[in-house]
């Protein structure tokens, strides 16, 4: 199967075609896969080498001169070191841009902590506006990128992963899914998450929401699928845990209910090996899952 | 009641502030921070923002979503009292808001905000991103067919101590940005600096460099006005040494 990656550079090629304003900046990162693309739109595909501050400030000057900037690097050299480009040369600039990222929480475990950015989509949440899409699927990696480049002059992050849900399922950009309903606990798996949810709550008497849009949160599917399954809610986010506890939290305010927010640790291993290695030791394989969840929702 | 600047404008016979001249801006400068005279550190960039305005900028308030005006990203956003007095001078902003400068309701900060300052093209005041954001706007700029407008975004001497200013220097005199310009105002304020060493690192890029004194205004037009064909200008004005 392709990757997420795989479909960004088709993807992208053809809004680069199909609409004169969306200019994508590289920092050397995936510009092999847009060579051609390059020879076709030589002033709107654009590498400013290994320069994440410029590749940032870039991208809000394209913006401010009408244009749909697409910005796109890992993880961890898109929002981690560039923060307070993206804080000020977008957010306090009043522009927007798409930010695409790749190599997810752990994608490259071999390239150990330096490329890792679980802590990508809690940093975006100090910041107002932004739109926050996680894909599970690279079918839906290419939809949701196509919402965020024709979302106006929207502020969004597409967090595109190597990891990936057997079967992609139909998204659109801003709800939720019922996957799955039960009457007693509601879990939210966001993005590559929901095989391992899936095979976690086999049996379980739990609705299970799918995520792939989670900022905005849609509270609203949320409180519909308490109104059955009560209000005992289990998170299970593919970057840090506890990401959107405080979201959950706010959207059940009045009302008496509890939260586990399961993801990604935040102690660093200091271990490199395999992504399903990295699964295991942060306990979001199915199985490490199958103990979590019921002993919470029970 | 008579605002200070209504009696301000009276007293030069304007209204909005069009007409305004040189010798007003110190005035101007008054009527935020309430002193009739203002040191060398208030006014390091005064000139070289007025010579651009006056002579060379192809803008005005009429122009603002005019995509055919010249750009300019003042990037350093401290001490923005004479950036605030010039565009007052040109009609950008009415000169009545001068005095409320800082406080609460006003959209006149100690760093300029493009959300709220008429004429503004950037908000500043975290040194080191005007730069990067001018090369993106001469990009977009490009990729538009506006082979027209000039960019130009100034700098302080020892924001040039902030990297991502490098990053911008460093791409664009091989991307060939020559509609880019950048006047850095140097007052010696940076700690750890060689002499001649900002026009070097700009030139080691790439770019066309010009070094004059950043008070005299026609050896700044000249420098201003210079062709660079194929890349990028900068011009080092240096003024006073920062003595506060």
């Amino acid at each position: 199967m392709d990757t997420m990656r795989d479909r960004f550079a088709p993807v992208v090629s053809r809004l680069l075609d199909e609409d004169a304003r969306v200019a994508l900046v590289l920092a050397e990162i995936g510009a092999a896969a847009f060579t051609e693309a390059q020879a076709r739109h030589p002033d709107r595909v654009i590498n400013v080498g290994i320069r994440e501050q410029l590749l940032v400030g870039a991208g809000a000057g394209l913006a401010l001169t009408g244009m749909r900037p697409v910005l796109h690097t890992f993880a961890s050299f898109l929002v981690e070191r560039p923060f307070e480009q993206v804080k000020l040369d977008l957010g306090h600039q009043d522009v927007g841009a798409v930010l695409v990222s790749a190599a997810a929480s752990f994608d490259w475990p071999a390239g150990g902590y330096t490329h890792m950015a679980p802590g990508d989509v809690a940093l975006l949440d100090t910041l107002d506006g932004w739109t926050v899409h996680v894909p599970g699927h690279p079918d839906e990696a290419e939809t949701l990128l196509r919402h965020a480049v024709a979302a106006g002059d929207d502020k969004v992050y597409v967090r595109l992963s190597a990891q990936s849900n057997a079967e992609g399922l139909a998204v659109d950009g801003a709800r939720f899914r019922t996957v799955r309903e039960g009457r007693s606990g509601v879990v939210i798996a966001v993005g590559t998450m929901l095989d391992a949810v899936l095979a976690a709550t086999e049996g379980l008497d739990v609705t299970v929401l799918y995520a792939t849009t989670v900022r905005p949160f849609d509270t609203a599917a949320l409180r519909r699928a308490t109104e059955a399954a009560g209000t005992d809610v289990v998170l299970v986010e593919p970057y840090l845990a506890g990401t959107s506890t405080a979201v959950v939290n706010d959207a059940l305010a009045d009302v008496p209910h509890r939260v586990l927010g399961l993801g990604v640790g935040r102690r660093e291993l200091r271990k490199y090996g395999e992504v399903h290695e990295h699964i295991a030791a942060h306990g979001l394989d199915a199985q490490t899952l199958r103990e979590r969840i019921p002993g919470f929702v029970a | 009641m008579t605002t200070i600047a209504a009696a301000h404008g009276r007293a030069y016979g304007y209204g909005y502030g069009y007409g305004y001249g040189y010798g007003e801006l110190s005035g101007l400068m008054g009527l935020m921070t309430g002193d009739e005279k203002h040191g060398p550190a208030a006014t390091s960039t005064l000139d070289v923002l007025w010579v651009l305005y006056d002579r060379v900028l192809r803008v005005g308030p009429d122009r603002m979503s005019d995509p055919g005006r010249d750009r300019f990203l003042l990037s350093k956003g401290h001490g923005p009292m004479a950036y605030y007095a010039v565009l007052a001078a040109k009609g950008f902003l009415p000169v009545d808001l001068l005095p409320g400068f800082g406080s609460y309701d006003s959209p006149l900060g100690h760093h300029p905000d493009r959300v709220l300052v008429p004429g503004a093209e950037i908000g500043s005041g975290s040194l080191g991103h005007g730069l990067p954001i001018a090369v993106g706007t001469a990009l977009g700029l490009r990729a538009q067919g506006l082979g027209g407008p000039a960019v130009w975004v100034l700098t302080g001497d020892a924001e040039l101590d902030e990297g991502s200013n490098h990053e911008a220097i460093a791409f664009a005199g091989p991307a060939g940005l020559d509609r880019l310009h950048t006047v850095v105002v140097d007052n010696s304020s940076a700690s750890h600096a060689r002499p001649g060493g900002i026009a070097a690192r700009f030139e080691a890029a790439g770019w066309s460099t010009a070094t004059v004194d950043g008070r005299d205004h026609e050896a700044l037009y000249a420098a201003f006005t210079t062709p660079h064909p194929g890349r990028p200008h900068v011009v080092v004005a240096r003024v006073e040494p920062k003595t506060d």
